[in-house]
């Protein structure tokens, strides 16, 4: 049974549904991320799991109990914030010994696990530290050794390295991930980013409008996303809208305005009529390169940036607009014909 | 250039010697030795200040004003940190109409407080007079209270103190834990501009103060009516040091620019 389950919950700010009819679950030593745009309602996910709102409908199952109406401060749950929200008045010791002292526990025992805790956090030796004194990053490890050393039976994580620059945010999110494996903490972290979110966790639910659009592997979501939303927002910027469709064996017949594409079928494929490729699965060529036939479409370049490793172009074709990547050494040239290739297998059929 | 700079400096020494000049002449004319207030000094005295000490009522109003303005500050924060509180944490109906009416005391003009006050709750309920001035000071001080503690509680993060309740602390707790803490310095500032306020009210304190119970400006208004000796110069410079003692504690706590930086 799952470890934390939300059944039909719904949360409105005055009478504006924010969550309706929500429902997630989630097994114990996981790491979930809610990913979505900004607005999609994550924070207000995981502000009603700590205990901050309180759903108008549906329930919050904890350990098989019922948490719904239980206060914030008896569900034994660690937040880390995007601000830190450390005690500005309390040293870096007092602060981590914090959740200690109010349960109560011994002065030897705290400065035990205390001191194991920062020790875990790389933090050895800033003990008497004051957070004004202290960087983002460090900020964010005191943060997490607070939440971690109360054994909090859920880790809540809310945009936690949207505040650091981008280096350290890598370096942060492996520490993250590290942290929460060892000590086997089933943990909900909240981004935006979706990199962040892929790299660190064992399902990633991809949120919009306060609706969970997808929840599955990182993997799954990365190469099957099942909407057009998830796909978009995972990069999948090239969509075509077929007008037929049919099974045929392992692979799915398409068509539109008489244009043939083959699909490869794959199991629990959408059934929408909707294809999506991503910009560096598209393949480009000259008329030598690649001859006409199916999932092949004839276009015209009509801008072309500099990625870097690829060029990016924006062709034009009977289709609308296609942006490919392609790493070549000179590039086609602005109103030059090219064709573009669509690999069957890359072909995702998204709702 | 250096005209210009010039010309301020001359305008700068103008406005501190029209704010200060009059204190100095007070300061000045206290230590004059015949018994009405003049300039030039006649000579060179301190009896004036001894004079201070054998006024009994003198003595006995400053007892009452210190009282009165501890007590009454210590309720205004009972009632003005909790408020102060809520109304920048909350976002109720009514918030700011409440805010408003927090505030009224200030906009509104003393005389008329103190007369409303005294008609319509002090004798409408037989208040007797010393727990009158309680009430006309904790409602002097209140607004000044919720306004400066506010001021400090909206550059306090709200997000530690959600921390604090994740931690597993209580409301109660978290408020005495981490609010506090750190609207310190904000509550220290309260109190003490709070107590000036209050120490030196006269509008207010005249509606309430009868028979043998009075505060000390009433009583040095009652004293210039009746005599020209320098006793109240020489007890305005006592006042003057007190009062300068009491910014410089805020001035070492906060510094000054706590107060105008909003
Ligand atoms: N206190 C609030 N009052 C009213 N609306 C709110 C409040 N907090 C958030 N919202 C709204 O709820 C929606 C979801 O917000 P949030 O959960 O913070 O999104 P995210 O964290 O995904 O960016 C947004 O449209 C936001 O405007
Ligand atoms: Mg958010």
């Amino acid at each position: 049974m799952a470890l934390l389950q939300l059944d039909n919950i719904s949360v409105a700010y005055d009478q504006q549904y924010i969550l309706k009819d929500f429902n997630l679950s989630l097994e114990k030593g996981q790491l979930l991320s809610l990913l979505g745009p900004s607005g999609c309602g994550k924070t207000t996910t995981l502000r009603l799991i700590a205990g901050f709102l309180d759903a108008k409908d549906g329930s919050f199952r904890f350990e098989g109990k019922d948490y719904t109406r239980t206060p914030i401060n008896k569900r034994n749950f660690g937040l880390v914030f995007q601000s830190y929200a450390l005690f500005p008045h309390l040293s870096v010791y007092e602060n981590v010994a914090f959740g200690l002292r109010i349960r109560k526990v011994k002065d030897d025992e705290i400065r035990k696990r205390v001191m194991k805790m920062l020790e875990i956090v790389s933090l050895h030796g800033f003990e008497d530290r004051f957070p004004g004194a202290l960087s983002g990053g460090q900020k964010q490890r005191v943060a997490i050794a607070r939440a971690l050393v109360i054994e909090p039976d859920l880790l809540l994580f809310d945009e936690p390295l949207s505040n650091l620059d981008a280096n350290l945010r890598v370096n942060m999110r492996v520490e993250i991930r590290r942290i929460q494996q060892e000590l086997g903490i089933t943990t909900v972290y909240v981004s935006h980013d979706q990199e962040e979110c892929f790299s660190i966790s064992d399902k990633v639910a991809v949120m919009n409008k306060g609706v969970i659009e997808q929840l599955d592997h990182p993997s799954v979501i990365f190469k099957y996303p099942k909407t057009e939303f998830v796909g978009r927002f995972i990069g999948f910027n090239n969509f075509i809208t077929f007008t037929e469709r049919q099974a045929d064996g392992d692979a799915v017949l398409l068509t539109v305005n008489g244009l043939p594409f083959r699909a490869k079928k794959v199991p629990g494929m959408s059934a929408g009529m909707k294809g999506a490729i991503r910009p560096d699965d598209l393949l480009a060529g000259t008329e030598n390169e690649i001859s006409e036939g199916p999932n092949v479409l004839d276009g015209t370049v009509k801008v072309s940036t500099y990625l870097g490793r690829s060029y990016q172009y924006i062709v034009e074709t009977a289709l609308g607009e296609f942006t490919v990547n392609k790493e070549m050494l000179s590039p086609f040239e602005n109103g030059q014909r090219i064709r573009l290739l669509v690999p069957p297998e890359k072909l995702v059929l998204v709702d | 250039m250096q005209n210009k700079s010039y010309g301020l400096t001359l305008f700068t020494f103008l406005v501190y010697l029209f704010l200060l000049g009059p204190l100095i002449l007070i300061a000045i004319a206290s230590f004059e030795p015949s018994t009405v207030l003049k300039f030039p000094l006649t000579g060179f005295s301190l009896k004036w200040y001894k004079n201070v000490f054998e006024v009994g009522l003198f003595m006995s109003t400053f007892k009452t004003s210190v009282i009165v303005s501890l007590l009454g500050n210590f309720l205004a924060l009972l009632l003005g940190v909790p408020a102060a509180y809520a109304l920048s944490r909350g976002s109720f109906r009514g918030k700011n109409t409440l805010n408003a009416i927090f505030l009224s005391p200030v906009l509104i003009p003393g005389i008329v407080l103190g007369f409303t006050l005294l008609k319509f709750i002090i004798i409408s309920l037989h208040i007797p007079i010393y727990a009158a001035l309680l009430i006309g000071h904790t409602v002097i001080m209140l607004p000044f209270i919720i306004r400066v503690i506010g001021s400090s509680l909206s550059n306090f993060d709200f997000a530690i103190e959600e921390a604090s309740l994740s931690l597993g602390s209580s409301r109660l707790a978290t408020f005495f834990k981490v609010v506090l803490p750190n609207i310190r310095s904000g509550i220290i500032a309260a109190v003490l501009i709070a107590f000036l306020e209050s120490f030196n009210n006269v509008d207010i304190s005249i509606f309430m103060s009868g028979p043998g119970i009075s505060t000390l400006p009433i009583q040095m208004l009652t004293y210039v009516q009746n005599y020209f000796d320098p006793t109240i110069a020489a007890l305005s410079v006592m006042l003057m040091i007190f009062t300068a003692v009491i910014m410089f504690l805020i001035e070492r706590l906060l510094g000054l620019s706590y107060f105008t930086k909003r």
